[in-house]
């Protein structure tokens, strides 16, 4: 089952690559991990997207959790939360560029995204949601010649009252 | 008071404590090394190779339970220490690695004898730090002491760029440490004592499995009292041998791949397995497929990562050894009217006759030594109270079984990591904490030559360790499988041009012996003893291809040993 794994850092260089180190050391999935400063500069936020049984999602907490810099983290996932992933993408334009363009325009708008950038040649796009979001946006750009695709990754929060904090 | 970098570092270590550091110079720590040509307070014991200091810091640390120190330079100067390192890190060895780096200006510019020390340790330690500034230095090490040897201990490194160790600052050696995000051992709650108590009360088929978190936080004698009061059969893991003695009618032996057959049959039959800083690893539990089919598991660890890790547990208790057994004491105490001794009777009957079996039986011999012979004789004539510490093969697992430990810290090997060349600079460890104690060195004329130069170190030194070097020309273990696995195809697992140990011994200034013969072995190992203020160098020839029995093959389980085949 896919987990989203939220993890506070302390913010200290090579924080990263314990974390990352431990996921390969160790053959963890990473599907994608975000990481930046929270609004305490001490601290990193990290949002692990990664998959396993039951078994394997507690060995990877428990894990992460022996980290000397890791100061707290939550699974979202086993609770309501709210994930989010940013996307742009950049399309080439084919055939009849204002065909082409109104063609871009509607399946922005469909899926509430934005236009950032329109040239002669070349239209880019930017989306916010979920994951499976992300994946149909670029599903319904596949129609046209897509240049290429750049995903944040998943960040995310639980919507429980419960708020991750370093002790 | 305002110093450099360099005797910061050098009076941190005396604020710790630190008797001896084990190191070898270069470059990048010569400020270091410099800063300790200018004080007497803490000792530099010069090794000949970085992986012989940390080999012997660990042994230092597995004696006496107090963090052992290295100090070695950039570049090879930390990847030899690796090995150690890492072996470390596998047995939850306390110990504090402190390396030169190159000068800051030139990090990341592949500067001479520059390597990526942070990056290179990150799996093999328990935390590492790079010094940024001068003011940093005090407060690192405190934090690394601290690290190293609170919850489940471990190596911290420590890689410090030159030029730092020349700059100036005040020194201030903080009193307390506080680190946000390392958390703090979780203590056990009531109602997971009384779970846990309830359901030791309960077993017909008890064993109770005491690995090295029981050495690491002194909790034999808890231990002990727990066991005696209920009466259960007791084993220890490879790592915890003396936690539980040997001798004691409710001891079973050690049990995993060489482990005694009665202590494995009582593992894979039992109703309750008590397990107690033991982490259920590989060579402990064969194939899991067919792991202790009947067994409810009480795993009591300081490390929440090993519960559920190899083996889901039915009743968890995170702690630390010594003070979860103390409460489970206290409560069975509480209900000691409850204890029935009766409940065991049939289960002490089974393992009886598993006992009856004699599974380390080996045929003596009057013509040619049997390696177990020799591990019997060093416990006579050692009453049994050295502090022995062995390389890895047949020899490590000869000593395990024979020698007979009755208490903990005595019992010297690299358990997780396997690391040939471990026993030597190990020995010099020990002695420097035990000067005046018995301490041998149990290895085998393959693990010898891996560190063998560290002979200079306890020449050097006066190091009067006695070493055991059980001689059959073969790599034995690996012949061994292959033996019993590769249809004896002996691909590189013997040991040719061989040096003349004796002559090697004496070249190094040490005493020379070889031993030939079954009825030689307890005179030279009464002579070498004897000889109190000299190394000596016993190079036993023994039998050439004497296995290890019992023996789990990979893949097998508990209940199915290969025993000894000739056995009367």
């Amino acid at each position: 089952m896919r987990h989203i794994i939220s993890v506070l850092l302390e913010n200290e260089s090579g924080a990263l690559s314990r974390v990352a180190g431990l996921f390969s050391a160790r053959g963890y999935n990473i599907e994608s991990l975000t990481v930046a400063p929270t609004n305490d500069p001490t601290l990193s936020r990290m949002t692990i997207v990664t998959w396993g049984d039951e078994r394997r999602i507690d060995q990877i907490e428990k894990q992460l959790f022996k980290l000397v810099d890791v100061a707290a983290l939550q699974d979202i996932t086993i609770n309501r939360h709210l994930e989010r992933e940013v996307v742009l993408v950049k399309v080439g334009l084919l055939g009849d560029p204002a065909d082409s363009k109104l063609e871009l325009e509607r399946v922005t708008s469909v899926f509430n995204a934005s236009l950032l950038d329109v040239t002669d040649t070349l239209f880019i796009a930017e989306l916010s949601g979920s994951s499976e979001k992300v994946d149909e946006f670029i599903k319904a750009l596949s129609a046209h010649t897509i240049v290429e695709v750049a995903r944040s990754g998943v960040t995310g929060l639980s919507s429980t009252e419960r708020a991750l904090t370093a002790r | 008071m305002q110093l450099t970098g360099a005797d910061i570092v050098v009076k941190s270590l005396e604020a710790e404590g630190v008797e001896y550091v084990f190191g070898y110079p270069g470059g990048a720590a010569l400020h270091i090394y410099d800063a300790f040509h200018r004080q007497q307070e803490v000792e530099h014991i010069l090794v000949r190779h970085e992986q012989g200091a940390t080999h012997a810091a660990d042994g230092y640390a597995r004696s006496t339970g107090k963090p052992g120190v290295v100090l070695v330079t950039s570049g090879p100067g930390i990847t030899n220490a690796i090995t150690g390192i890492a072996t470390a890190y596998m047995d939850s060895i306390p110990m504090v690695v402190l390396s030169g780096q190159v000068m800051k200006p030139l990090i990341g510019y592949d500067a001479f004898q520059e390597i990526d020390a942070v990056g290179i340790s990150r799996p093999c330690v328990k935390h590492n730090f790079l010094i940024q500034d001068v003011e940093d230095i005090a407060a690192t090490i405190k934090k690394a002491f601290h690290i190293a040897t609170s919850g489940r201990p471990g190596p911290v490194l420590v890689d410090i760029p030159k030029d730092i160790t020349a700059h100036v600052a005040e020194f201030l050696y903080p009193t307390t440490v506080d680190i946000r995000s390392y958390p703090e051992v979780p203590k056990a709650q009531p109602a997971e004592i009384s779970i846990a108590v309830e359901a030791v009360l309960n077993a017909k088929k008890p064993i109770v499995y005491a690995g090295g978190g029981v050495v690491l936080a002194n909790a034999q004698a808890e231990l002990r009292s727990m066991v005696r009061k209920l009466g259960f059969p007791c084993t220890n893991t490879l790592m915890g041998l003396g936690a539980y003695p040997h001798g004691d009618p409710l001891f079973i032996g050690m049990l995993g791949m060489h482990g005694t057959y009665e202590a494995n049959k009582a593992m894979h039959d039992a109703d309750l397995i008590v397990a107690v800083g033991a982490r259920f690893d590989d060579r402990i539990t064969g194939t899991l497929d067919g792991f202790a089919p009947n067994a409810k598991v009480l795993h009591i660890d300081i490390d929440p990562s090993v519960i559920d890790k190899n083996i889901k547990s039915d009743i968890a208790i995170i702690g630390d050894a010594k003070e979860v057994l103390e409460l489970l004491n206290q409560e069975i105490a509480r209900r000691e009217s409850e204890i029935n001794p009766e409940l065991t009777k049939d289960w002490w009957s089974t393992i009886a006759e598993w006992q009856g079996f004699d599974s380390l039986w080996y045929e003596h011999s009057d013509t040619v030594i049997k390696p177990q012979f020799v591990v019997q004789k060093l416990h006579e004539v050692t009453g049994g109270e050295a502090y022995v510490t062995s390389d890895v093969g047949q020899h490590q697992m000869f000593a395990a079984q024979f020698y007979g430990f009755s208490d903990t810290h005595k019992w010297i090997n690299s358990g997780g990591l396997g690391t040939m060349g471990f026993g030597l600079p190990a020995a010099m460890g020990v002695k420097f904490a035990h000067p005046d104690a018995d301490v041998a060195c149990i290895t085998g004329e393959g693990s010898i030559q891996m560190c063998i130069q560290e002979l200079g170190t306890c020449k050097q030194y006066d190091l009067p360790v006695k070493v055991i070097n059980l001689n059959n020309r073969y790599l034995g273990m690996v012949r061994q499988w292959q033996e019993f696995s590769y249809e004896k195809r002996y691909s590189n697992s013997y040991m040719d041009s061989l040096p003349d140990f004796v002559k090697l011994a004496e070249s190094y200034g040490h005493v020379g012996m070889k031993i030939e013969s079954p009825a030689d072995v307890e005179g030279a190992l009464k002579e070498a003893f004897a000889m109190t203020d000299r190394l000596v160098f016993m190079d036993f020839i023994t039998d050439r291809e004497e296995n290890v029995y019992p023996m789990i093959e990979a893949g097998k389980g508990h209940h199915e040993m290969r025993l000894r085949p000739n056995k009367k």
